[in-house]
């Protein structure tokens, strides 16, 4: 009876799976950019980020064409909402990943004053956020969707000890002050995506529940 | 506060039993809406709410309905009880006669006979049904010669004439194009102050427009009954949610 109704639907879940591999794809690669210095790799993710937006262009469309024409109620409404907010997250996160490319565009033909070490671990673990909240998305899964909720502390304490070790170096030696400012503005983009990816958990939770689980943690 | 209180009721056609055990009940002042595939029983269930179906050749009914705590099956004025529960139906059916007429009729028949009251009675329930200003220039005019959105209007206007406490409305909007639709729903809406209105609709989307409540049937039960922007984003039962989102129904 809903057969075209579904096939739009499925065709929009693809969609959004897509546009999230792009997404996690950028952020992999602007690490090893950040990792190994290699500026070639940081011209790719600036470059995949118009597909990004092409993508999420796409999708919006797609939702705002399904609220027309089929006037969506309970789960399928609660799905294309939370689509239409994931893919704004999932934009962001591009941004960001494409913010991190530009300034590695110099920052790469530097010596770094330390090895880099807290860094990678912090990227690993927005990495990790931004593909469990996909996970989640994919199989409905509560359970996971909460696990990335809570595993924004990590990343949020990744930050603080960054920041804590840059002052450091920057007392030590006023010469590396603007690459201590670089890879603070990369730590903060990193700590941006972890919010991003909670964000999409909190809506992975909505599109199954009907509870916004921001809403809980307030209410808690 | 419970405006009418349904207990237990179960309706028969002859052997077919149309409604099953329902028990609910609507707030004053709140507009609740019935919905549910056809022949699930919402009609039938706004029918009993007044008695229309006392007119029905082999229908048997057990259990109580409630108006303000009387028991509207037990010894009341049937023509009283329809005075304070008006309906308007699928169809617009204005009396072939002059707009002014046909809201007066009511009125009228309660006895009312001062040409000034009447007067300004036709003129308060023409504005209620927000038609005032399209006819007061042509109340003599037959009401026949109206559009349809006009007419149901009329009718609504005839249905508050006598001051009802409750309005019935099944599926109003149903014969209607989408202006004259959303007209009757912002009736509604403005009624709903000083009325207490139970809508069948086939719509949902106007359900989830004008309804503070929703109550879901299907085959003869109620199966769901909750705020309407509850039951349409988050039901509780799988029945519901496959009704609503059309995977039947």
């Amino acid at each position: 009876m809903r057969s075209r109704f579904d096939k739009e639907l499925d065709l929009l879940n693809n969609e959004l799976i897509e546009m999230a591999s792009l997404v996690e794809k950028s952020i992999e690669n602007v690490t090893q950019a950040l990792i190994h210095k290699d500026v070639e790799l940081a011209k790719e993710v600036i470059e995949a980020d118009k597909e990004i937006d092409n993508m999420e262009n796409n999708i919006e469309a797609r939702c705002l064409r399904l609220i027309l024409q089929q006037h969506p109620v309970a789960r399928d409404l609660r799905l294309i909402s939370s689509i239409l907010k994931m893919i704004t997250d999932l934009e962001r996160i591009g941004d960001q990943a494409q913010d991190i490319g530009e300034i590695l565009l110099t920052l790469s033909k530097q010596n770094f004053k330390r090895d880099l070490i807290y860094l990678p671990k912090m990227a690993e673990a927005t990495i990790k956020m931004v593909k469990e909240s996909i996970d989640a998305f994919v199989n409905s899964d509560i359970e996971l969707a909460n696990q990335v909720i809570e595993y924004d502390d990590v990343v949020d304490n990744l930050f603080v000890t960054i920041k804590d070790e840059l002052i450091t170096l920057i007392r030590e030696d006023v010469d590396f002050g603007e690459q201590s400012i670089d890879l603070l503005m990369i730590a903060k983009y990193f700590e941006r995506i972890g919010d991003h990816a909670q964000n999409i958990a909190e809506w992975v939770v909505f599109s199954i529940t009907g509870e916004h689980a921001g809403e809980r943690k307030i209410q808690d | 506060m419970d405006k009418i209180k349904i207990e237990n009721l179960n309706l028969y056609y002859n052997d077919f039993q149309a409604l099953k055990n329902i028990n609910m009940s609507t707030q004053q002042n709140k507009i609740t809406a019935f919905i549910g595939p056809s022949g699930c029983g919402k009609s039938t269930l706004l029918k009993t709410l007044n008695r229309m179906n006392d007119l029905v050749e082999g229908c048997r009914i057990t259990g109580k309905v409630l108006l303000d705590n009387e028991d509207i099956y037990g010894n009341i004025d049937v023509n009283m009880l329809r005075k304070r529960v008006g309906m308007v139906f699928q169809k617009p059916n204005p009396f072939p006669m002059s707009i002014y007429d046909n809201v007066a009729y009511g009125p009228r028949t309660h006895g009312i006979r001062s040409k000034r009251k009447l007067d300004e009675i036709v003129e308060r329930s023409l504005r209620l049904g927000a038609i005032w200003d399209e006819v007061k220039d042509n109340l003599n005019k037959n009401a026949l010669q109206l559009s349809g959105g006009q007419q149901q209007r009329i009718c609504i206007a005839r249905a508050l004439a006598v001051n009802p406490e409750v309005l019935l409305m099944d599926e109003p909007t149903s014969a209607l194009d989408p202006i004259s639709t959303l007209k009757i729903e912002e009736v509604i809406q403005t009624l709903k102050k000083d009325y207490t209105i139970v809508i069948v609709t086939h719509n949902m989307q106007q359900a989830t427009r004008v309804s503070d409540k929703t109550a879901f049937f299907l085959l003869g039960e109620l199966i769901e009954y909750e705020d309407t922007e509850i039951l349409f984003s988050t039901p509780k039962d799988q029945r519901t949610e496959d009704y609503i989102t059309g995977r039947f129904g």
